[in-house]
């Protein structure tokens, strides 16, 4: 992908963030990344119906990296199972960490391949992901 | 002004974020090494001549830091690792000892969380309330609403000199005065203000001080509380050790006088010749001097800042460099990563200030803190950078 689509994809998931909204539904489990970042504030909030991902939400003030990322992720899991879901994010990981990493799985997230060389914005990219991994980790795959 | 003092300034770099910590003139980094180099031991146990040299310049520092902030005594001069462990000591040593339940501590919500965390832990083993000021309209700090907020039970205001994302100068002498005719004691954070604008603790005549080296050009983990010498004698030190005690049996010990008292274990050397150093730089310039030659920068930026419609900057009249804004939809962090592209520094977040955002609205903004050595020819480039706000979006990924 080139950097001019990469650039142009990450800003349209910062101004129009997919499923930006609080939810006040006690069905869905929720996780907060305040400790993570003094400055990135992400709430998550994820409806899980038998084993797989019906719907995520979140909400807060985050910078353009963790909002485009979080809006990403969002997009890529609903609808994945719990194990999709573990090994969609353990992929993600791996790229940013410069492992080994499946191409396919990620779709746009892949606009985040080249963010390790920007050392200050690798927690914002991963933000959702240390948010999403508090709720399903917890879960039975 | 005096730029050839900083070898940090040799590099392609425009520093903004003084509040955070300052650079350090060539004549601090030398006598730090000139230590380690040349007479390196420990303090006040060498029967050898350079072990002496190590006495003579703690004092030197001891010396010159009462005059610097125009203490009475070298006894009332307490070195600590900085700010953060200055107001723990004062809270945990002396106000520990003498607060009752119920008992009334005033904050503010501009204020670090050094000078909130250790009052609110006190507050929780004592059952004390504390209390915060409000701010007025500019967010300042004033003697009358700290006047709302005392009663009978108000034993403690605990107040920075300058606050950090305001960075307004706050009226600590009016306070001191309205609080000691009501047996009220004032404890003061001077970080800020301590190497940007002359402190006078006699004049001002707070119970305590506190202030870190490393905001005024001196080295990071050294630091200075200074308190009233009969509040001190007061005071239990926090650590026990080597070099504080004059003699000690098996179950019991004595410890020694002011300020030895409060300073256990191998001190930090080569800190304190490094504040030393830092003090005889600062007053080799003037504080005056340094205070009136950022107050102008300040107000360079400012009115260059201010033409820039999207820009709203949350302190617009404030009595130090420190100006504090965000660029209209564009978030504070993303701001500070574009102007880093081109080796600009600057702070973006709440700058340990969590409890402000209750007070101005937003919780994370950019934070200018400027120092005499900064230029209206960098805050140009800033403006320039800052003067197109598509530039900002294009480049800020
Ligand atoms: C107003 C204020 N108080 C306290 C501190 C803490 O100082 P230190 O980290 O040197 O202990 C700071 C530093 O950021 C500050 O700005």
């Amino acid at each position: 992908m080139d950097d001019e689509l990469k650039r142009s994809i990450i800003l349209d998931n910062f101004s129009n963030p997919k499923n930006k909204r609080v939810v006040d539904d006690p069905s869905y489990l929720t996780s907060n990344t305040n400790n993570e970042s003094c400055i990135d504030n992400i709430d998550l909030f994820v409806k899980v119906e038998d084993g797989k991902i019906v719907d995520i939400c979140f909400n807060g003030e985050a910078c353009a990296i963790s909002t485009s990322s979080t809006s990403i992720m969002i997009k890529n899991l609903i609808g994945k199972t719990i194990k999709e879901a573990k090994a969609y994010v353990n992929n993600f990981e791996a790229m940013v960490n410069e492992e080994a990493y499946d191409e396919e799985l990620l779709n746009d997230a892949i606009v985040y391949e080249d963010i390790y060389k920007q050392k200050n914005r690798v927690k914002c990219a991963t933000l959702p992901y240390t948010g999403i991994k508090k709720i399903i980790n917890n879960l039975e795959d | 002004m005096n730029r050839n003092d900083f070898l940090m300034l040799n590099q392609d770099i425009i520093f903004f974020d003084n509040a955070a910590t300052t650079f350090k003139p060539v004549s601090v980094v030398n006598a730090i090494t000139d230590y380690y180099n040349k007479y390196c031991c420990n303090a006040f146990r060498g029967d050898y001549k350079i072990g002496l040299i190590v006495d003579d310049n703690i004092n030197n520092t001891r010396n010159l830091v009462k005059d610097y902030i125009n203490a009475n005594s070298t006894k009332e001069i307490i070195f600590t690792s900085g700010t953060t462990e200055g107001i723990n000591i004062v809270a945990a040593g002396y106000f520990r000892k003498i607060l009752k339940e119920h008992d009334e501590i005033i904050l503010s919500k501009g204020d670090h969380a050094s000078n909130i965390m250790p009052w609110q832990r006190l507050a929780s083993e004592l059952n004390l309330v504390i209390k915060y000021v409000d701010l007025d309209d500019s967010n300042y700090v004033t003697l009358d609403n700290i006047k709302r907020v005392v009663t009978p039970n108000t034993k403690v205001i605990s107040l920075a000199y300058i606050s950090n994302v305001i960075g307004d100068l706050r009226p600590i002498k009016e306070i001191t005065n309205f609080a000691h005719q009501n047996g009220i004691y004032v404890v003061c954070d001077a970080s800020q203000s301590v190497g940007h604008r002359k402190t006078d603790v006699q004049d001002l005549d707070v119970d305590f001080l506190v202030f870190s080296g490393h905001k005024m050009y001196g080295p990071t983990g050294i630091g200075v509380l200074y308190g009233k010498k009969d509040l001190l004698e007061l005071t239990d030190p926090i650590n026990l050790g080597g070099g504080m005690n004059e003699t000690f049996t098996d179950f019991d010990y004595q410890l020694k006088e002011l300020p030895t008292r409060f300073e256990a274990g191998t001190l930090n050397i080569a800190g304190i010749i490094g504040l030393g150093e830092a003090i005889k730089y600062i007053n080799s310039i003037g504080i005056d001097k340094i205070s009136e030659y950022e107050y102008k920068l300040r107000e360079y930026l400012v009115n260059k800042l201010i033409k820039l419609d999207y820009i709203d900057i949350i302190n617009l009249e404030s009595d130090s460099g420190i100006v504090t804004f965000n660029v209209d939809g564009i978030f504070a962090q993303d701001v500070a990563i574009y102007l880093d592209k081109y080796n600009i520094c600057v702070r973006a977040g709440n700058h340990c200030t969590k409890l402000l955002k209750d007070v101005i609205n937003v919780r994370n903004t950019i934070r200018i803190s400027l120092a005499f050595y900064n230029t209206t020819e960098e805050i140009d480039t800033l403006v320039d950078l800052l003067s197109d706000k598509d530039k900002i979006i294009r480049e800020m990924l």
